[in-house]
This record gives C-alpha cells, structure tokens and sequence, in this order.
C-alpha cells in the first residue's frame, strides 16, 4: 500500500471516529445516563437490592415510554431526555464503592447516580460525590448522620432516615394503649440495629415510662442461627420483643422463634420488615407490629399513582407486589424527575448541569406512591414522608399476610424539625412535632 | 443453677451445627493440606439441595418423616458430584504449588462457587421448613426447645463417632491416617494417595453438604449463608488443631458453650467472644487443643 493510500485510509479512520463521537456528545443531550447502585448479590440482594432493580427497570421503561404513568409523570424520560440506567453492584464493601463511584462518573460519564442500600456505603459514597462535584441521590439507607453530621451540595436522601421508624412504632403503642412492662430486644450488632434500638427505646421512654428495657441481643449480621437469645428472651419473659432485623437473618428468627413461642402471649414489634411477609407467608404469626419504613407496600394510600405502580408491579413481576425497596426506588425516581422538568422549565428547556439539577432538589417537593415527599431536613436534601404502622394477619382465602390495625401519621408526626438532629427531638418529648 | 443448664443445652445444640461442617473442613485440611475457604459455599450448596430437594418431596404424599433421608441424600448428592470435580479438576493442579497458593485458588472458588449458587438458584429465598416441625417440641427446664434441634445434637454425635470409627478401626481410614501422618512414605509403600485425596475431600464436601442441608429447615436459604459459616468454622478448627477430628468436638462444643454464654451473661461480648477463645487457646497452645507438634523436615 503507497504512502498517500495509507494516509487515506487513516483520514477516513479519524473523520469516522470524529463523527461517532459527535454522534455521542448529541444523544447525551437527549438522553440522561443514571447509575443505579444496588445489592445485586450478597445477604442484601434478596430483600432489598434485586427488588429495587426490578423496581426500577419497570418504571424506567415506562417514564421512556412516556404517557404510562399518571399525571404529572407522563412526560417520556425526564422532562423528554431518554433515561439510559447503567446497574452496579453495591456488594463488596464500601471501599470499593467508592471507586466504583468514581468510575461511574469519571469513566462511564452519568449524569448521576441513585443508589445505596448500606448506612456503611452511603457515608463513605457522600463525600466522594461531593469532591466531584456530581449529583448523588440516596434512595434507601437508614442513618440519619448523613445530614445530621455533615453538609453536603450536591448529595441528597430521597426517602426518610431511620428514625422515623421507631417514633411511628412508639406512637402506635401508645395510640393504641398496649400495655407494655418489660422490653426485650435482638438487634443485629451493628449501626442500623444499634441506632433503631437506641431509638424506639428513647421514644417509648418519652411515650411510655413504665417500659422498661431488660434484656438486649446482640447478634451479628449474618448470624442466622438464635437459640441462644431465643433462649435468653423466653427466661426474660418480656411483655414486648423488639427487632430491627431484616432480611434472611429475620425470617430464620421468626422460623426459629415461633415454635419455640417467643411470639405468643406478648407483644413483637419488627420495625421494619412488611419485606418478609411474601417470602414467610402463613409461617408469620398474627398480631405482630410491623413497620415498612414509610407508608409503603400495603400501607400506601391509594391514588392514581401508587394503583398504577402496584398494578403494573404486579403485572410485571406475576405473584408478587411491590413493598419498601421498591417504593424506595420509584420514590427516588420521581424525585429527580420531577427536579430535571423544573430545573428544565427554569433554564428554557436544555438539559440541566448539575447545578441547576442540585438547585433543583433541595427542598422539593412531590408525589410518591407512598404520599408526599419533602425534602424539609439537612438544608433541604433529607427527605421526610408519611409513615404508617400496622399488625399481621393471615389471610387464607388471599393466601398472604394482610395488614390490619393501620394507624396513619403525617411526616412532621414522626420526623423531627429541620433545626434538630433526631436524638434530640426524641430526648425532648418530641418539640414541634404535628400529629394531627 | 438453671440458668446454668440453659446455658449448656444451648451451647451444645449451638456446637452440634458447628461440629458438622467444621470436621470436614478440618479432615479436607489434614489429608490434602488445604485450607479451604469454599467449605462455606459447599455448606450453601448443600442447604440450597436440600431446601429444592425437601420442597419437592413434600409436595407429593410420601411419608413425612422420609424427609429426613431425603435430605441426607440431597447432601450425598452433593459430595458426589461436586467433591471430585473440585479435587480432580481444579484443586490437583496446584499441588505441587506453593500452600499460599492453594489458598488463594480455594478463595476464587469461593467467589466462583458463591456466584454459581445465585446463578441456579436464584436471589429469592428457598424453606425447607417441613422436616422442623415433624418431631414436635420438647419442654426443657421450663423452656421449649425443638425437637429437630436435638435431632442436630444426636446427628453430630453420630457424625463425630461415624467419622472416628471410620479413621481408627478400618483399613481405609488406616491408610488415611497414614497419609495425614506422612504422604510421601505412605506413596513410598504403595498407598494410592490420589485415591485417598479424593475420598477424603468428598467425604469433607459430604460433611458441609450435611451441615446445610440439615440447618436448611431453620433458617431462609438465600445468598450470603456461606460467609457466617466459614468464619465461624474456621475458628473451631484452629481452635482444636488443624487437622484433629477430636479437637473440633471438643472447640465446638467451647465455642457453643461460650457463645451461649456470653449471650445469657453479657450479650454485647457475643461478637468477640469466638475470637477471644481462639485468642486464649492459641496462646496457651498455639498449635490448637489436639495438634501435635510436628517434626520439621530438613
């Protein structure tokens, strides 16, 4: 081959390449790159991660299609740009989350990221985030120091924090007037099971003095085995049992306690586990108090929106229905939905920066199947949301565990106020807070 | 006093799902001296069978205390199959390697063997929670236990006697132990050490296969089962000698007790109170209860 043909050859190799890239730059501003970070395998992969994902595959499909959902979210995409999800893997620790964070916006170049189911992950992600100067949506981690310890620009929580689990299930005992004495507890020994234990024991201090606390497990995260404490809770004879646990580790719990009669003849409260009534059907007992992390799953009131996600769920994914994870991720969803068409309608229509987008979020306002969502905490980027408690029964005729004994409580019931951090809203009687 | 029995009965039923999967991990390590980190998955696989295995059995009308032999089968299954495809295709060809690289093999089928059960199985949970309840409740010291969980106590110690009788009054398990004592005298005198490499580690596999498919009824079969396991047995092996079937009795019976406990008397010092044993026993014996000081080969 002559020079010049080479030469030819390689003009034509670089104008291609040159268009391709044009080419790109275009579709990305038609189009909005999300990274979705979720357990796709790992303990957290059954309960939370794997239904996120299918959550959100499901809605992301039909925001593109455009005109599915109910108004004000039938507008394809985010305000007319195609969503394009990239799924990452949340297992393995939160130091390789950082620099699968990093690879996701430097590498693979999203507009942003939703994701996170771990405490652990979201505190080591926020301040990555924030050093790039991208947006980062929190969409399922329960600790409320994200915001409380730290101020951050661009990160943001689209659901609410921990804490507002154990005030709603403090104020339901009280509410319904359940006379507790002693309190028996098993939480798995680490931030999520040490800070809702410390929370609901604070909020009954507050609700009802005569509980007191007499015995406290702590098992490990993955323990998976509870005779012991079983043991150790059925010699205590505690008029109320307490557990934050979740997942597998909660349903070998509830298989293991309940022949051995830890859940009869006194109260059991499981703060946030509506995730494990599909999986353990007729083997969860009556009566138990249960929490969904907001007013998701059979606790969402019904509107347009919250019938069309738990039918099309259904529809989608046959024998199932959607509960917390899944609420989670839609609820996030809309949120930076409804942040890109407002930063959109402020900037004439272009693709919003990550400026406008981050301007956008703090202290929105929208609608989830959940109910209404406001990003009121931590300078506007910590969400509050209703919340709802209620008590398991079996349903024979539905085959599946219904929830009964519902009782409702508004955001500003259950959430502390945006100038107090949660331990001491609750060590205070609960200051400002509206419960009616 | 009772409280003092509690703590025992506890322990001991804590002890006898420990013994189970950590004497094959400690018999796998003294014949072929592996350290393998898989034992856990291998626990997994056999708690994923069984739970397929017991759901497909009690959807048909056959008697439901069989159930049990089904899931005795389910964990043979799994020896079968999966022990001489891991030693014969993969493990053989590191061993004239470095033991540090045995290691490091056993930990990527570690993350191979764990994405391969999520990969068959699925993410959503599998119960085999029928054989649990079959044997009814027993009423101990006031409290009610389960009578499948004292079924684990008698099935480790018939493991544990099987496993010794097995070692010390027969042939092969002679020549096993001849080939723990010294591989290359006993290929020197004929043994087939390839044979009994194979043996040893299906039986190892047989044995995690067993200890999950019998803990399969009591908890919610699902991914990430495999991680508590291997720790956990880990600390009962090097607690009674790597390589000692009687000293994984005896640490898993002092990690059960202990753990019991620490959950009656103090429960915040159950994370660390396994750890603390093996603390206290390495430093009092730092090759484990029953491990004999060995003659270095110059």
């Amino acid at each position: 081959m002559s020079y010049r043909k080479s030469m030819l050859g390689f003009a034509a190799i670089a104008a291609a390449a040159a268009a391709m890239t044009a080419g790109e730059a275009a579709a990305d501003e038609n189009s909005f790159k999300l990274g979705v970070v979720t357990f796709l395998s790992g303990q957290a992969a059954e309960s939370f991660g794997v239904p996120a994902w299918n959550s959100g595959k499901m809605v992301i499909d039909a925001l593109n299609k455009g005109g599915v959902l109910p108004k004000p979210y039938d507008k394809p995409g985010f305000g007319g740009l195609k969503i394009e999800a990239v799924v990452i893997d949340e297992n393995g620790g939160a130091t390789k989350q950082v620099q699968e964070l990093r690879n996701a916006y430097e590498r693979d170049q999203v507009d942003a990221i939703v994701g996170y189911v771990g405490s652990g992950d979201c505190l080591a992600v926020s301040p990555a985030a924030e050093e790039l100067k991208k947006l980062l949506i929190l969409y399922d981690c329960g600790t409320p120091r994200i915001f409380e310890e730290n101020k951050f620009h661009y990160v943001f929580r689209t659901a609410a924090h921990g804490a507002m689990d154990n005030v709603a299930m403090a104020r339901y005992i009280a509410k319904r007037k359940l006379n507790i004495g002693d309190m028996g507890a098993i939480n798995q020994d680490y931030a999520w099971g040490q800070d809702s234990w410390k929370d609901f024991k604070a909020s009954m201090a507050q609700l009802d003095p005569d509980a007191k606390a007499t015995a406290e497990l702590w098992p490990k995260f993955g323990a998976g085995q509870y005779g012991t404490e079983i043991s150790t809770l059925l010699q205590e004879k505690p008029s109320l049992v307490y557990s934050s646990l979740w997942g597998g580790d909660l349903q070998a719990l509830v298989l293991q306690a309940v022949p051995r009669g830890l859940f009869k003849d006194r109260y059991v409260v499981l703060s946030a586990s509506d995730h494990v009534l599909q999986p353990l059907g007729d083997k969860m007992p009556d009566g138990v108090i249960i929490g969904a992390r907001g007013a998701n799953g059979q606790f969402a009131e019904r509107s347009p929106l919250n019938d069309w996600f738990v039918d099309a769920y259904k529809k989608a994914y046959p024998g199932t229905y959607p509960v917390q994870p899944q609420y989670r991720m839609i609820q996030a969803l809309l949120g930076i939905k409804t942040a890109v068409e407002t930063a959109m309608a402020a900037n004439g229509g272009k693709k919003p920066s990550t400026e406008e987008l981050a301007a956008a979020m703090t202290g929105l306002e929208w609608d989830a199947p959940s109910g209404h969502i406001k990003m009121a905490l931590g300078d506007g980027h910590q969400a509050i949301q209703p919340n709802a408690v209620g008590r398991t029964q079996w349903d024979a005729q539905a085959k599946m565990v219904k929830l009964v004994d519902i009782e409702h409580f508004i955001a500003e019931c259950v959430n502390p106020p945006a100038n107090m951090k949660a331990e001491e809203w609750i060590s205070k009687g609960f200051p400002g807070a509206q419960c009616e | 006093m009772e409280l003092a029995a509690t703590i025992v009965i506890d322990g001991v039923i804590d002890a006898s799902w420990l013994f189970i999967v950590a004497v094959g991990l400690t018999l796998v390590f003294g014949v072929l001296n592996i350290l393998n980190i898989a034992h856990g998955n291998l626990y997994a696989i056999g708690a994923y069978t069984a739970a397929s295995a017991v759901g497909w059995y009690y959807s048909g009308s056959g008697p439901p205390l069989l159930g049990y032999i089904v899931m005795l089968g389910a964990a043979l299954l799994v020896a079968v199959v999966v022990g001489p495809l891991l030693e014969r295709g993969i493990l053989r060809l590191f061993y004239r390697r470095d033991e540090i690289v045995l290691v490091l093999v056993t930990y990527a089928l570690f993350l191979i063997l764990e994405d391969a059960t999520t990969l068959i199985w699925g993410v959503n949970p599998y119960y085999a929670y029928e054989p649990y309840g079959l044997l009814g409740n027993v009423n101990l010291l006031g409290l009610t236990y389960v009578g499948y969980d004292l079924l684990l106590v008698a099935l480790a110690g018939i493991t544990g006697v099987l496993l010794w009788l097995g070692l010390n009054r027969t042939i092969t398990g002679k020549i096993v132990l001849a080939v723990i004592h010294d591989r290359e005298m006993s290929r020197a005198m004929g043994v087939n050490v390839t044979r009994v490499f194979v043996l040893a580690f299906t039986v190892g596999v047989f044995l995690a296969a067993l200890g999950g498919a019998f803990t399969a009824p009591k908890i919610s079969v699902q991914p990430g089962i495999s991680i508590t396991v291997i720790l956990l047995s880990f600390a009962v092996v090097v607690i009674g000698g790597l390589g000692s079937v009687e000293g994984a009795a005896i640490a898993a019976l002092l990690v059960g007790l202990a753990r019991a406990a620490a959950i009656h008397l103090m429960p915040s010092a159950e994370l660390f109170i396994v750890y603390l044993v093996m603390a206290g026993v390495l430093a009092l014996r730092p090759e484990g209860i029953f491990q004999r000081m060995a003659l270095r080969k110059i």
